[in-house]
């Protein structure tokens, strides 16, 4: 379908100035609420600092664009905390008649640039703003996740709840870069506070063993899940060769997966906003057509766009 | 309770330590074998990349009479961690205590963030050679910054009692510049949690056990507990959250608490008090406690001046 939103089309907003990653939807009546983390320009020092906002959208009419959130939903924490430079992915679902986020937290680190984990928060207003459930997280490091437990996606099947993240593998030092190996893991809660992980790679690395996998967004249909996820290779990444795609799997029963990346359905584009990589896919429903929002080239620096799928997930 | 007369019975200056390192035996923690005791103690190496401090894990075995050295460790008893890993910058302090025919070490592992200088969280490694070298049961910690304990997790200590791994450990709970031109301070309290394992872990979340006695900006660390007569005694050292490094008023004391149920605690830092000594090596600071028993006599090691520069010294409990 395209490209549907450009965050450098957004004014008057000076921590949105570029980049519109990991889209996140929340369906309301008449429109759709799409989640997505930004930036304000980077510092001194060029790095950056992430908050996460929503855009609405019509929803007879995904084009058209209705609001942009005036502020972010979530502050940065405090001093020390682990998420005092960014609140980045966020994954909503609705819990009565509230709103709650999962949201990857990111602190800086010395010998490597950064370390991330996995917080809570809860809106009372329709996903409009959130509070956090506490100043620190929900998911954390333990002795099989060392570091970088991030990407969450929450849904909720049979009345538990999962969260689908990612956790650090290494750190892989690249032309003297320390550059992050990630594997997709899920956790199991009853409330969705108290986690219990099952500590093992849900999904098989099939381009190289370092192979970081990321966003994995978890759709029932036709009697099956349907893992879409995003992979990319450790090193040189930031190109077209080895940067981002798009793979699939599938399950029964929410633990056991099989890969197969020929039926994700896309690919980058001969050319345009996603000819050099897709990343960070979204899978949801609506009036009974099956999208999915996606990232295009630099991780989304210049927004996100969507597909819709041709027949059926089987 | 009153403690005898404290001496200094080690100083890491005067001995050839494992991984460069020369000054600091910092938090000692005893393993009592059969025919001498086993100290364990964090040192410190200068990081090549930036001149900062590496803690490293070594060792004194000294004689039960707890004055004359046998060996102190020769080789490296646990490496630090992996490039991103909680414990790549140091490992200070170890607690260790024997389970089963193996000894399990809990580490405090610390790593580099760039707004505040460290964070911390608790390790579980294990020794199969009785604790001359220990290995991780993973790169990560098994107890880390939780909900309401968003930073700091560090200093465990574990005692098996009645088949249930208890666990006393500090928690963060804030950073704070106390001037605007100031490095952030930390402080930290006491908590507690449990287990059937000793690997999977219930915090009693950002619950503070032990009472402040300097108000919230006090610092409580370094819980090490012991039964006596069937109540549990706790020692801990704490201080106030800034100006605690070069002012000695401010700085590290050696409190205490006790318990009959091991859920309240009340603290009476008075009975027993250690108290340095005037002009001695622990005159303006004493902090890091570890109590333990050895042929029925209860000791507490300490360190003293400049968090245990030159070393660490002991008080027998006279009862």
């Amino acid at each position: 379908m395209g490209k549907i939103f450009t965050p450098q089309d957004v004014e008057n907003r000076k921590w949105l100035k570029e980049f519109a990653q990991a889209p996140a939807t929340l369906i309301f009546e008449d429109f759709v609420r799409i989640y997505f983390s930004c930036r304000p320009p980077a510092d001194n020092d060029g790095k950056y600092v992430s908050y996460s906002a929503y855009v609405d959208l019509d929803r007879s009419n995904l084009f058209k664009i209705r609001d942009v959130s005036e502020q972010p939903i979530l502050s940065l924490g405090g001093l020390g905390e682990f998420d005092e430079f960014g609140t980045y992915p966020v994954s909503v679902i609705r819990n009565q008649e509230e709103v709650r986020a999962y949201y990857a937290g990111w602190t800086r680190c010395e010998s490597v640039p950064f370390n991330v984990a996995i917080g809570m928060a809860t809106s009372q207003d329709q996903g409009k703003t959130f509070t956090k459930l506490g100043n620190g997280p929900v998911i954390t490091y333990s002795p099989d996740e060392p570091f970088v437990i991030s990407g969450p996606k929450i849904r909720r099947f049979n009345e538990t709840w999962y969260l689908w993240y990612i956790a650090g593998r290494k750190w892989k030092k690249v032309d003297g870069r320390a550059e992050p190996v990630y594997k997709i893991r899920m956790a199991t809660s009853s409330n969705g506070i108290n986690w219990k992980k099952i500590n093992e790679d849900l999904i098989p690395s099939r381009i190289e063993e370092d192979e970081a996998q990321a966003s994995p967004d978890v759709f029932y249909s036709n009697g099956k899940y349907h893992m879409f996820f995003c992979y990319r290779y450790s090193s040189h990444f930031r190109g077209k060769e080895n940067g981002y795609r798009i793979g699939y799997a599938s399950s029964t029963n929410l633990i056991d997966w099989h890969r197969d990346d020929s039926k994700a359905g896309i690919d980058v584009a001969d050319e345009g906003w996603d000819s050099e990589m897709i990343s960070y896919p979204h899978v949801f429903e609506i009036d009974g057509k099956i999208y999915m929002a996606y990232l295009g080239d630099q991780v989304g620096r210049y927004g996100f766009g969507l597909a819709r799928l041709d027949g059926q997930l089987g | 309770m009153k403690w005898s007369k404290t001496v200094k019975i080690f100083d890491p200056t005067q001995h050839s330590l494992p991984n460069e390192c020369s000054q600091f035996a910092q938090s000692p923690q005893a393993l009592v074998f059969d025919d001498f005791v086993r100290i364990y103690f964090s040192t410190r190496s200068i990081d090549k990349n930036n001149g900062k401090f590496l803690s490293h894990i070594a060792f004194v075995d000294m004689k039960k009479d707890l004055r004359e050295i046998i060996r102190v460790s020769d080789n490296t008893v646990i490496p630090l961690g992996n490039l991103g890993c909680f414990d790549e910058h140091g490992i200070f302090p170890m607690n260790v205590m024997q389970h089963n025919n193996e000894i399990y070490a809990y580490t405090c592992g610390w790593n580099r963030r760039s707004s505040v200088s460290v964070d911390t969280a608790i390790g579980l490694a294990i020794s199969r050679d009785d604790g001359l070298t220990f290995q991780r049961t993973g790169e990560g910690p098994v107890l880390a910054a939780s909900l309401h304990e968003p930073c700091l997790v560090g200093d465990a200590f574990v005692k098996v009692i009645n088949g249930i791994f208890h666990m006393w450990y500090m928690f963060g709970t804030q950073w704070k510049r106390y001037s605007p031109e100031a490095e952030p301070d930390r402080t930290y309290k006491i908590g507690h949690a449990t287990s059937n394992d000793g690997i999977n872990w219930n915090k009693e979340e950002a619950c503070q056990i032990i009472p402040d006695k300097l108000g919230i900006d006090e610092s409580q660390a370094l819980p090490t507990v012991i039964e006596i007569d069937g109540r549990y005694h706790m020692f801990f050292c704490y201080r106030h959250s800034f100006n605690f490094r070069k002012n000695s008023d401010y700085g590290y004391r050696i409190g205490h608490a006790f318990s009959d149920d091991l859920t309240t605690w009340t603290r009476d830092d008075e009975n027993p008090l250690l108290a340095g000594t005037a002009n001695d090596w622990d005159s303006d600071m004493q902090c890091y406690p570890h109590v333990f028993e050895c042929d029925e006599k209860v000791y507490l090691l300490y360190n003293g001046n400049e968090f245990g520069k030159y070393g660490f010294g002991i008080a027998e409990l006279e009862t």
